[in-house]
C-alpha cells in the first residue's frame, strides 16, 4: 500500500512539472511577442497606425501583426498575456482530474464556465 | 519614446517585486505613478493597471515549476465567489452607490490591519486546532507549505470558510464595480477571516488576482483603454519583477512580510474610508 501512494506521489509530481512547463511556455511566449512589438516600435519610431489609433478588433490586430506593425504585435502579445490565467484554470482541471479529485474537477470547471460568461459579457457589453 | 519605455520597465520591475511579495496587484503603485507622475488620463492608467495585475500574477506563477506555497484548492474554491462577484459588480454599475462599498471595505481593511498587528504581537502564524473545521476538511482546504525561511514543511488549517467566501464575493463585487484591484481584500479574506498563514495567503491571492482580472481585462482591451506604448514595457518589467519577487517572498520570514503589509493595508483602508465620506485630496 505505501508503495502505491508513493507511485501516485511521483506521478502527481510529474503532472505538476508538466503543468508548470506549459504555463512557463505560455507566459514566455506572450512576453516574446510583446518584446518583439516593443523592439519594432522603438526601432522604427512608429506605431504603424495614424495618430494615437490602436487596432481594437481581432481582425485588425492579426492583419497588422502579419504586416509587422508595432502596435498590432504589442496588442497581440498583451492578448496572449490576458489569456494566461485562463490557461492556468484549464490546466488545473487536468491536474485535479489526474489526482482523481472529482469535487475539484467540478469546482474548477465551474470557475472556467463563470469566466467564459464574464468574457462573453465583456465582449458583447462594449 | 525610448525614455518612456525605460521608465515603464523600471516602474514595472519595482511594482512586480512588491506585488508578488505581498499578493496585491500593482494597481495601487502604478496608478498614482501614471496619473500624478506622468500626467496620464485615469482611463489609460486603469487599463495599464489591469494588465499589470495579470502580469504580476502570471510572472509569479512561472517563478517555480512546482509552487509549494500556494493552495490551489483554496484558490479555485474561492474563485467561484470572486468571479461571480465581479460579474455582479459590473452589472451593478450605476445602480449601487459606490460610497457604501468604499465605507464598508474601508472599515474591513482597517479592522484587518489591526488584526494583523495583533497577530504580529502574538507571533502566532499557524492555526492548529485539535478539531479541524468541518467545512474546511470536507473541501480539503487544509494544506501544507514549504517555508524556505524556516526550512521546513508547515501544516496549517483554515476555518470560517463561509466568512472567507463572503468577503471574496465582496472583493469580486468591488473589483467589478469600483475597478480596483482586490488583492488586499483577498489576502484579508484568507489571512484575517480564514486564518491561513500569510505566505500561502499572499501566493494564493496572486494566482486568483490574475484569474479575476482576466475576466474584466477583455472589456478594457477592446474598448481602447490600453495604450500599448505604456502597457507593454510596463508588463515586461512586471513579469521580470514578479519572478524575482516571488522568489524573495519565499525566503523572507513571514513576520517581515506582515510588517510591510500592515501600513499598506491601513493606508488603502483609510483612503477608501475618506473616499466613502466624500473627502477628496
Amino acid at each position: 500500500m505505501p508503495e502505491k501512494t508513493n507511485a501516485t506521489a511521483t506521478e502527481m509530481a510529474q503532472v505538476e512539472t508538466i503543468i508548470g512547463r506549459i504555463l512557463q511556455v505560455g507566459v514566455i511566449f506572450s512576453a516574446i511577442v510583446m518584446g518583439i512589438g516593443l523592439i519594432i516600435f522603438l526601432a522604427t519610431g512608429e506605431s504603424g497606425y495614424a495618430g494615437n489609433t490602436v487596432p481594437l478588433t481581432m481582425g485588425a490586430i492579426l492583419l497588422g501583426t502579419w504586416q509587422l506593425k508595432a502596435y498590432a504585435v504589442m496588442m497581440l502579445g498583451m492578448y496572449c498575456l490576458i489569456l494566461t490565467p485562463v490557461l492556468r484554470v484549464v490546466v488545473s482541471i487536468y491536474a485535479f482530474y489526474k489526482e482523481h479529485d472529482h469535487l475539484y474537477v467540478a469546482i474548477t470547471t465551474l470557475v472556467l464556465i463563470i469566466l467564459m460568461v464574464a468574457l462573453l459579457i465583456g465582449v458583447t457589453g462594449k | 519614446m525610448i525614455q518612456t519605455a525605460l521608465i515603464m520597465i523600471g516602474v514595472g520591475i519595482f511594482a512586480g517585486i512588491a506585488g508578488a511579495i505581498l499578493g496585491i496587484g500593482g494597481g495601487m503603485i502604478i496608478t498614482p505613478i501614471l496619473t500624478l507622475g506622468m500626467g496620464l488620463n485615469i482611463k489609460y492608467a486603469i487599463g495599464a493597471s489591469i494588465i499589470a495585475v495579470i502580469a504580476t500574477s502570471s510572472g509569479s506563477t512561472i517563478a517555480y515549476l512546482r509552487d509549494n506555497v500556494l493552495n490551489l484548492r483554496v484558490a479555485m474554491f474561492l474563485e467561484i465567489a470572486t468571479t461571480i462577484g465581479a460579474i455582479v459588480g459590473a452589472l451593478l454599475t450605476g445602480v449601487l452607490d459606490p460610497k457604501y462599498l468604499y465605507l464598508l471595505f474601508g472599515c474591513l481593511l482597517v479592522f484587518s490591519g489591526w488584526n494583523m498587528y495583533r497577530k504580529l504581537r502574538r507571533g502566532q502564524e499557524v492555526l492548529q486546532r485539535v478539531e479541524p473545521d468541518k467545512i474546511a476538511s470536507k473541501l480539503k482546504l487544509n494544506g501544507t507549505y514549504y517555508d524556505k525561511a524556516e526550512m521546513k514543511n508547515i501544516d496549517y488549517q483554515v476555518e470560517n470558510v463561509p466568512a472567507g467566501f463572503s468577503v471574496m464575493f465582496g472583493a469580486g463585487v468591488a473589483s467589478g464595480l469600483l475597478g480596483i484591484g482586490s488583492g488586499a481584500f483577498k489576502v484579508m479574506a484568507m489571512d484575517t477571516f480564514m486564518k491561513m498563514p500569510l505566505k500561502p495567503s499572499s501566493s494564493t491571492s496572486n494566482l486568483m488576482m490574475g484569474v479575476t482580472a482576466a475576466a474584466s481585462a477583455t472589456v478594457y482591451f477592446f474598448n481602447g483603454s490600453i495604450l500599448p506604448g505604456i502597457a507593454v514595457p510596463l508588463a515586461l518589467g512586471i513579469l521580470g519583477g514578479a519572478v524575482i519577487g516571488s522568489r524573495i517572498m519565499q525566503v523572507l520570514p513571514a513576520r517581515w512580510i506582515r510588517m510591510i503589509f500592515i501600513p499598506i493595508i491601513l493606508y488603502i483602508g483609510i483612503e477608501m474610508l475618506l473616499k466613502g465620506l466624500g473627502v477628496h485630496f
